[in-house]
């Protein structure tokens, strides 16, 4: 399963949510605001850091940049563009977006 | 004349918190108010230097905050909790700020005649 997080991990505890429910070895993709979770600095606050070790985490490259936080993308996560985001879909079964 | 302040608490693409804040700081500021930008939370976020956002098609409002000055909007506070919590110093930010801790930040809220949240 590919699991679809778009709300910063300080706003919302949509990621926390998803990260408590996702299986070891789903795919996590980072959009818009939840982008801040895939940073240096957010990865260890966000619990990203623990997740790593058992999912495989992508972030959405256009959010990064937008956010001007491409440069400090947490090692061990994979930053994608839209035509990856497409690939990532479609390589899955099924994908959960967490709102 | 009455004491504004905008608290800023969203980053600045996922909603349009940060862009409608923005509005309406310069319209209050056209009416010659005295007039505070807070930053707190993601609210830090909207400050960070190099935002590039030609890839999802939005537009840039970062730079408007170093337009704010022309319209004698000039009083900009950054929550330093925030600021740390999220790895970013005064030197990530796209303008210059006054840094307050928390409780200074609080005794500055408590003065304000309006406060506007965002």
């Amino acid at each position: 399963m590919l699991h679809i997080v778009n709300k910063s991990h300080r706003q919302t505890s949509s990621l926390a949510s998803c990260l408590r429910l996702a299986q070891d070895g789903h795919a996590l993709l980072l959009i818009e605001d939840g982008v801040y979770a895939a940073t240096q600095a957010g990865a260890a606050s966000a619990g990203l850091a623990e997740a790593l070790k058992r999912l495989k985490v992508y972030a959405l490259r256009p959010d990064l940049e937008a956010r001007g936080v491409a440069a400090a993308l947490a090692e061990g996560v994979t930053a994608v563009d839209y035509t990856g985001f497409v690939d990532l879909v479609a390589e899955h079964t099924n994908n959960q977006t967490w709102l | 004349m009455k004491k504004f302040m905008f608290v800023n608490r969203k980053a600045p693409y996922g909603t349009i918190y940060a862009l409608e804040s923005l509005e309406v700081v310069l319209i209050a500021a056209t009416f010659d108010q005295d007039v505070s930008l807070v930053f707190v939370d993601d609210g830090v976020y909207e400050l960070t230097k190099g935002q590039d956002t030609k890839g999802i098609g939005i537009k840039n409002h970062s730079k408007t905050y170093r337009a704010l000055d022309g319209y004698d909007v000039e009083k900009l506070y950054v929550e330093r909790e925030s600021m740390e919590a999220r790895g970013l110093g005064e030197d990530d930010l796209i303008v210059d700020v006054e840094v307050l801790s928390s409780t200074e930040m609080a005794a500055l809220m408590a003065e304000q005649d309006v406060v506007l949240s965002f």
